[in-house]
């Protein structure tokens, strides 16, 4: 029995343009007031903007959402609204329990302060009560590593420690909601880890997150729903992996934008092009089978290329050698040329890819290129059902257990 | 409370409070019940305005003490010894430092209330609470140096061997009023200062002229002897009624607070609700305008 605990229905939110301008210049400032002074509500009707539009969503309890979108989107407005910080133009949400958002990390922390101190008041601010923040308060200290400098100002704390600490504090929030945006971005590697480390734990108790990331492995290995916020309207919502696959599919086409700085490489030769042949998706650069695959690089060749040495590389979104393989004695004529791999089987888990393709002649660059668009692999998931357990390759696998004869009668 | 309430349903312990969020209403109403809930955020609010306050000063507490103490030397230099105003019969130093003592909390209080909205904006665009809490722990912690500036009135009453009066009984009521009047006049003017940045520099310049329209450097009654038809005029300056009324209270001399102050009252009220009522229209956007 799932229970709704957000319950969002038509919401709206309308700004006016302008109302955050970076700046004015300070002639504009001096005519607007003489003209208007005190006055807010002379702007027209085509001055506004809607920054989210007609968004329904549910949220049952226990259940962690991710929301994708390009910046600007209006992620971070649905977390606002839902979160109370700003006032929703349409529509309503309902929600059922309580509540608490991580937008930022550190929120409320002042420099004089020293750290006990900031951990009262950022944990009171984030909507911690005395006597909770008295209970988790050694807790909170241990989690953030810093309990020698606990009585020290935070102005002499390295902003590698302020993050520790602020993620303490924000790690030990116990809302039934939790809305989290964005905060796992900052941070090193290690850091990013414990944090994500610390949201399974908490989403494994039952509490329901929402979750904003422009990492789509984050989204992935936390997530088991999403929706994709698109020009603030809700455009595909369902089991993370098809959301995310769409979203990225759709970023990489749309950043096609013609080959940049394409002049500028090989003149002897380049790479133009290159697709998925086998099988047939949707769109050349998306995998939706595990194999076998067929890939072909077009290139154009403007002088023969006699002693020819080629490369090929898989990379994953951090950049994360996934494999890669080369041959020698590449001779080549002057025309267009594919050059085709086929691979019994590509097991890799889903996401997003890039291959990296290069071309040398007795030694000297001829091209080398970076694949766009990146390859988006949304294949079937052949993995352990614990995030933990996930690994770099999705491979099927046959398991059976064979009795021998003879043993154990 | 208005359409963003907290409504328990039906008596089921299972059944979480459902918050329901709409776009905000014409109405309104002060969200005393939500600043209740919130009254710890409260307490740490003021509590970090008092400890930031100190940190870095070095003398500390002590310059609540010496800027009410300085401007009372000017003021019994040179408008007492020298352009000799009636003081009712007190010294000149107990005459100014009883009104510089309420005064200079209320002028505190109104420039902290007034600024807090943008000093806390990060604060305001990254976390929900009621924003009221801001300009009312602004309000609070100017208590704490008013209490220490009191200790000093306490020393120069044993210096001029003055008993405390009964109407010393009177005085809660009085720091009530000033407090109030700080918070109705900051509550407009936090709102405002959201939107137009220029209220920040103008409140300086009010609360000098706001000094002199106060019977800080006089007595109230020459306004009135001066002035007679325009007495009421005067007495809308909820800060006359006070000011009068701590001298009257710390000292027992000079003139009770008569209809003034019931006027002072009436009009401090009135600011209040309106400031309130404002502050909450503003609280719906103010986090797209910081």
């Amino acid at each position: 029995m799932t229970k709704t605990v957000i319950e969002v229905r038509g919401l709206g939110k309308r700004y006016r343009v302008g109302q955050r301008e970076p700046y004015l210049a300070l002639r504009d400032v001096l005519a607007r007031a003489l003209q208007a002074p005190f006055c807010m509500e002379r702007k027209a009707a085509r001055d506004y903007l809607w920054a989210l539009r007609d968004v329904s969503l549910d949220i049952a309890q226990g259940e962690v959402v991710g929301l994708v979108g390009r910046n600007g989107a209006g992620k971070t407005t649905l977390l606002k609204i839902l979160s109370r910080i700003t006032r929703p133009t349409a529509g309503y949400a309902e929600i059922r329990g309580r509540i608490g958002s991580l937008l930022e990390v550190g929120t409320g922390f002042h420099p004089e302060l020293t750290g006990r101190e900031n951990i009262y008041l950022s944990g009171a601010i984030l909507g911690m009560s005395k006597r909770e923040i008295n209970r988790k308060f050694e807790a909170i200290v241990d989690f953030s590593g810093v309990e020698r400098f606990i009585d020290t100002p935070l102005k002499h704390f390295s902003t590698g420690m302020q993050m520790r600490l602020a993620f303490a504090v924000a790690a030990h929030l116990e809302p039934e909601i939790l809305l989290v945006d964005e905060v796992l971005a900052v941070g090193d590697l290690e850091f990013q880890k414990k944090c994500l480390g610390k949201m399974q734990d908490i989403s494994q108790t039952g509490r329901t997150i929402v979750f904003v990331s422009h990492q789509m492995n984050q989204i992935r290995r936390l997530c088991q729903r999403a929706y994709w916020i698109d020009g603030g309207q809700l455009r595909k919502e369902g089991n993370v992996h098809e959301v995310v696959s769409a979203y990225e599919y759709a970023m990489a086409s749309g950043d096609q934008t013609g080959r940049e700085g394409a002049k500028e490489r090989g003149l002897k030769g380049r790479f133009v092009q290159w697709e998925i042949t086998e099988p047939r998706a949707e769109a050349p650069h998306l995998l939706t089978a595990l194999g076998p695959v067929t890939l072909k690089f077009a290139l154009e060749i403007h002088q023969p290329v006699r002693k020819g040495h080629h490369g090929i590389a898989l990379r994953n979104l951090e950049n994360q050698l996934i494999w890669a393989w080369a041959a020698d004695g590449v001779t080549l004529g002057v025309g267009e040329h594919d050059f085709c791999y086929t691979f019994p089987m590509l097991p890799v888990r889903p996401g997003t890819y890039t291959w990296h393709v290069s071309l040398y002649d007795e030694g000297n660059l001829v091209d080398y290129w970076d694949c766009l668009p990146e390859m988006i692999v949304a294949t079937e998931i052949h993995q352990h059902t614990r995030d933990e357990w996930n690994g770099v390759l999705n491979m099927p696998c046959d398991f059976e257990i064979l009795e021998r004869n003879g043993i154990g009668r | 409370m208005n359409s963003m309430s907290t409504s328990a349903g039906t008596v089921d312990l299972a059944k979480p409070p459902v918050l329901r969020i709409t776009p905000p209403t014409r109405w309104w109403a002060l969200p005393f019940g939500e600043l209740w809930e919130y009254r710890e955020l409260l307490y740490f609010f003021v509590w970090r305005d008092i400890k930031i306050r100190y940190k870095q000063t070095a003398i500390g507490a002590a310059w609540a003490i010496l800027q009410p103490f300085l401007t009372m030397l000017i003021f019994t230099l040179f408008l007492g010894a020298l352009a000799h105003i009636p003081s009712h019969g007190l010294p000149y130093p107990i005459f100014y430092y009883g009104a510089l003592l309420p005064w200079t909390y209320f002028a505190g209080a109104l420039q902290n209330a007034t600024n807090t909205i943008i000093e806390n904006q990060r604060l305001i665009t990254k976390v929900y609470f009621p924003r009221l809490a801001l300009p009312l722990s602004a309000v609070l912690s100017g208590l704490v140096d008013f209490g220490i500036s009191f200790l000093m009135f306490v020393v120069m009453m044993i210096y001029y061997h003055m008993r405390p009066a009964w109407t010393m009984l009177w005085l809660p009521a009085f720091l009530l009023l000033a407090l109030l009047t700080a918070l109705g006049v900051g509550l407009w003017l936090s709102a405002l200062n959201a939107i137009y940045r220029d209220v920040r520099y103008a409140v300086p310049f009010l609360v000098q002229f706001w000094l002199f329209a106060s019977p800080v450097m006089y007595p109230s009654f020459l306004v009135a002897a001066k002035w007679p038809k325009w007495q009421w005029l005067y007495a809308l300056n909820p800060m006359a009624g006070v000011i009068e009324g701590f001298r009257w209270s710390l000292t027992g001399h000079g003139d009770p607070p008569g209809r003034m102050v019931f006027v002072s009252a009436a009009v401090v009220i009135v600011v209040l609700l309106t400031g309130a009522a404002y502050f909450q229209k503003m609280e719906t956007t103010i986090a797209d305008v910081v």
